[in-house]
């Protein structure tokens, strides 16, 4: 009875709540049913997610030019018809009613002026003063005061552009992708290990696998896609295990058997307690290690990638050393002996139980382990030392490259791995893993490109923090930012950031959608086209290539990134760029704009407009008059095609739900290394690390060694920032969504029911979080989903208006350059 | 026709780009220069209406009309279907669970929900009262039909 009174209320109150709501879109009232199939068939086209690296396939339905509706691919294999809650409301994230639409330039008295106001431009005028300040620049200082962030958000055809306009046109490496932030360290850790990036393994391994062990990685909130796959598995079968490590409670702990919070840094520790404990009890596959690895003693004390006059780096003996010597198993064994449980265990502050626990999964030869890691382990002061201490686990015992034995890398970003790390947006790459470094590697780059011999600088480009200290100090001076939000995304804003893009001597473009935190730090503001406006590719963390059609125009005025590249290029001539002594030797060159050398180069422009399928528009290729993202695509696939990095044909890609490389005859690979399945294994073997030359990967000595920063009495908190379910990185498309938004609109202080009450503080009170860098101001929160231990508190930076990295540490992983956003020291105080 | 719609939507969708002549564009943190810090908001209360919204779309998940707090969802337990599975619905008048829920990753039926689904909050999300910062100019597919219509009336 109660609950019909209840319904009765409820539509009383429905109908009141319509008619107050008058003047919204859709009317109230149930429209009669429309049949007629002109007026209700929509037209669905496949497309990645824009959002995280699970790479979930996403049917898009448009209309009359919009998109109407999105939901997950019930082909995909990925996600099998799932989105996570951001995934859902796709279709939403183009119409944010303050897209960008015009450049935006500061002017006073109608000239650019760094301390004006911004005012609309047309693109000419947008490209006169770029074109301008590139060649005054150029001029007075050479290629080393260019520079360009990019995004792991970069189509793989922008990316290339992208690497070719400033590693071949303006002949300078100091490009870098805001993959530096969240892949760097599991790049470097691959590297050393393996010599060859990205996992050996793939999502199958979630339906082989009897146990999980998450490190640092909270899954449920941050691939939640993935996480149903291991929420299918472990629920389906209760023999399944699931581990959590972190250094906070978290929503992944609500699935977890074995739960475990350890005081940061120490998963060092820990990782190598288990490498211990597997050699004590005599559970190394001694088969497997004698014919597959090596093992080498890394450098230590390595210091923390802060500026070489910090005393932190003038004290450490082996600064940003990746140095190792060779040892034996028997000398590991030593290394590793005095991290017994009982250390391990006082260390951490994790249960000696609980620890014996997960080292038990890894050392029982029956229980099939897959490690997931992600920014708890990447972002990292020794975030490649704890990727190679994973890797050790896991080659120790054999479980590796093999269904459900799988050391499984995470990203974070839909293209870190497809753009930034496979065409080699970074400072120091090439694509298909070759580098800047190398002569030969340059001289392949220079011969596919068509290029003169040494075209392409040797030297290594400026890092992401890098980029920032040297906008700071006066030595970048101009500077493009590609599809991210780096103002709000990288460390020390207040003593690095900000101070560099407003430093009087730099002139900064930032491309975005919308005006973001970013763009309001730049002088010159490019709209851009995103997501299914354009014609694009992603790769996601299983090496799966996905494509996508422009499906949609874009809001008049606004253009690709990939076409902002190149029509930019032809502002530009080779006498120009490039010194005498090439031109000299290679006088065809002379007086081609870069345009013409770098695109219209018989590769590029190789294919027509009618290789373009029918009934999908192409504002690139229409404007450039070839198909251009088939010709970049062709030409990049080069790199890695015959070398253990082959892409399939641009075609099958537009049809499939993604191929993961190698793609061989036609055929992905599932399990890299392993000779049942990958092509590339040689002379028949179980398995080929084929990436060294003797075939054998690493197992690596390396030690504790403590953070940059630790709390002490002034700043007594450890702050780890880090994301949401709801919003995806810094809130530019998921903060528009209202429904995401009003999910979770606001950062919040996340700490202890007990520091709250020993502060005074009550739940939902002002708080400053300070450093000594900087402060924000925010509201405790002491309930919700995550629970943090005494002394730690955890700030989300999706919001705009807490801009939490104006607290943090420019310390990074001396090795990799990655920034550890997880620890650092604050004090909390009442406002 | 499609680009009829575009200029049409264009009126909803662009914003005056006189509106950008200021220094402070940045939609989303209105009002506070970089380098300073605001009053944050209020903490946003939840909305406990009960009042089911219009989808936005067919395949949207539902939001959440009422709080959510302190339920229980784990691997032990689950509220949400203590009001939300086939069985409860009788007595709670709550939406069912939807029936694509109980297919598993090879599309069929399954005697209950997919595991794979289990964590409702990962794609149903309640809401808050705060306001927008930034309105967003979907339009409801509803819409477009008509103008699609009212178009082919005047050919």
């Amino acid at each position: 009875m109660s609950g019909i009174t209840r319904r009765d209320v409820i539509k009383a109150q429905a109908i009141a709540a319509a008619a107050a709501a008058a003047g919204i879109a859709v009317p109230a009232s149930a429209q009669n049913l429309i049949t007629d199939a002109n007026l209700t068939d929509l037209k669905w086209s496949k497309a990645p997610c824009r959002f995280c690296g699970t790479g979930c396939s996403i049917m898009v339905a448009t209309k009359a030019g919009r998109v109407v509706a999105t939901h997950g691919d019930a082909e995909a294999e990925v996600n099998r018809g799932l989105n996570c809650v951001k995934g859902y409301f796709l279709s939403k994230i183009m119409y944010g009613k303050d897209r960008l639409t015009t450049p935006l330039l500061r002017k006073k008295n109608g000239k650019f002026d760094k301390n004006g106001d911004f005012e609309p431009v047309s693109w000419d005028e947008a490209f006169d003063i770029m074109a301008e300040k590139w060649k005054a620049t150029l001029k007075a200082k050479g290629p080393k005061a260019v520079g360009m962030f990019g995004s792991g958000q970069w189509t793989v055809w922008e990316g290339y552009a992208a690497s070719k306009l400033m590693k071949a046109g303006f002949r300078s490496n100091n490009i870098d992708p805001n993959a530096r932030h969240c892949m760097a360290s599991a790049v470097v850790g691959f590297i050393r290990t393996f010599g060859i990036d990205e996992p050996m393994g793939c999502y199958d391994d979630f339906e082989h696998a009897d146990a999980f062990v998450l490190w640092g990685s909270n899954m449920a909130e941050m691939h939640p896609i993935l996480w149903t796959r291991i929420a299918d598995r472990r629920l389906s079968h209760p023999h399944v295990k699931v581990a959590v490590l972190s250094t906070y409670t978290h929503r992944s702990f609500d699935l977890a058997d074995i739960p475990g919070v350890f005081t940061p840094q120490t998963d060092l520790i820990i990782a190598n307690y288990i490498a211990n404990h597997i050699i004590s009890t005599g559970a190394v596959n001694q088969d497997f290690v004698s014919q597959h690895v090596n093992f080498r003693k890394g450098a230590q004390d390595i210091g923390y990638g802060l500026r070489p006059d910090n005393p932190l780096e003038m004290a450490a003996a082996n600064a940003g050393s990746g140095d190792s010597e060779p040892m034996t198993l028997e000398e590991f064994a030593e290394f590793v002996k005095p991290f017994t449980l009982e250390f391990a265990a006082e260390k951490s502050g994790v249960p000696k139980e609980t620890l014996k626990q997960i080292a038990e999964l890894y050392a029982d030869p029956k229980v099939k382990v897959m490690s997931l890691w992600t920014m708890g382990v990447n972002q990292h002061t020794r975030g490649v030392w704890m990727n190679n201490l994973l890797y050790n686990i896991h080659l120790l015992t054999g479980k590796i490259a093999e269904p459900g034995n799988s050391p499984f890398s995470l990203t974070g970003q839909p293209s870190a791995c497809g753009t930034a790390r496979e065409v080699g947006t970074f400072a120091h790459r090439l694509p298909a893993d070759l580098v800047v470094t190398n002569p030969a590697h340059r001289e392949t780059a220079e011969t596919i490109w068509k290029l003169p011999t040494g075209t392409v600088p040797d030297w290594v480009g400026a890092h992401a923090v890098l980029q920032n200290r040297k906008l700071r100090d006066g030595e970048i001076n101009v500077y493009w930012v590609q599809v991210n939000n780096n103002m709000q995304a990288a460390p020390n804003m207040m003593e690095e950031g900000l101070p560099g893009y407003r430093n009087p001597d730099n002139f900064i473009v930032v491309s975005d959608a919308y005006p973001t935190v970013t763009a309001e730090a730049a002088d010159l503001v490019l709209p851009t086209a995103m997501w299914v406006e354009k014609e694009g590719a992603y790769g996601n963390a299983e090496r799966r290539t996905q494509f996508w059609h422009q499906l949609v125009e874009a809001p008049e005025g606004a253009k690709s990134d990939l076409w902002q590249l190149v029509e930019f290029s032809k502002r530009f001539t080779t006498d120009e760029v490039w010194p005498a002594e090439i031109l000299d030797a290679n006088p065809d060159y002379k007086g081609k704009t870069l345009y013409q050398v770098l695109y219209e180069n018989g590769n590029v422009n190789a294919f027509p407009n009618e290789q373009r399928a029918e009934g999908y528009g192409n504002h690139e290729a229409e404007d450039f008059g070839f198909y251009i993202q088939k010709g970049l695509f062709e030409e990049y696939a080069t790199f890695g095609r015959g070398h253990g990095h082959d892409l399939g044909a641009f075609d099958t890609y537009h049809e499939v739900r993604g191929l993961r490389w190698p793609v061989v005859d036609g055929k992905e690979t599932k399990w890299r290394y392993n000779g049942k399945f990958d092509p590339y294994v040689r002379n028949g073997a179980p398995f080929d690390f084929y990436g060294k030359p003797d075939g054998k990967a690493v197992v690596f000595a390396l030690p504790y060694e403590p953070p940059a920063e630790s709390p002490d009495d002034e700043f007594p908190f450890w702050l780890s920032t880090g994301r949401v379910l709801e919003h995806w990185h810094s809130g530019s498309m998921t903060q528009r969504v209202p429904e995401l938004y009003k999910a979770v609109p606001d950062a919040v202080c996340f700490m202890h029911p007990d520091d709250a009450e020993a502060l005074g503080l009550r739940r939902g009170v002002e708080v400053r979080i300070k450093s000594r860098r900087g402060e924000i101001i925010s509201r405790v929160e002491t309930r919700g989903r995550n629970r943090p231990p005494k002394g730690l508190v955890f700030v989300p930076w999706f919001d705009a208006r807490q801009l939490i990295n104006k607290v943090t540490l420019d310390a990074t992983d001396p090795l990799s350059k990655q920034t550890d956003f997880k620890k650092c020291a604050v004090r909390i105080e009442a406002v | 026709m499609k680009r009829i719609v575009l200029s049409l939507f264009a009126a909803v969708s662009l914003l005056s780009a006189a509106a950008f002549a200021a220094d402070n564009i940045a939609t989303l943190r209105p009002h506070t220069p970089l380098a300073e810090n605001g009053t944050p908001a209020p903490m946003a209360k939840p909305v406990n209406s009960d009042l089911r919204q219009v989808r936005n779309y067919p395949e949207q998940p539902p939001l959440i009309p009422h709080t959510i707090e302190g339920y229980q969802i784990d691997k032990n337990s689950n509220k949400c279907l203590t009001c939300h599975s086939r069985t409860a619905v009788e007595v709670s008048q709550a939406p069912m669970v939807s029936i694509t829920h109980f297919m598993n990753r090879e599309n069929q039926f399954l005697a209950s929900v997919t595991p794979r689904r289990y964590f409702c909050n990962q794609c149903h999300v309640p809401q808050t009262d705060a306001k927008p910062l930034v309105e967003n100019g979907f339009i409801d597919v509803d819409a477009v039909i008509d103008y699609v219509k009212s178009k082919e009336g005047t050919k």
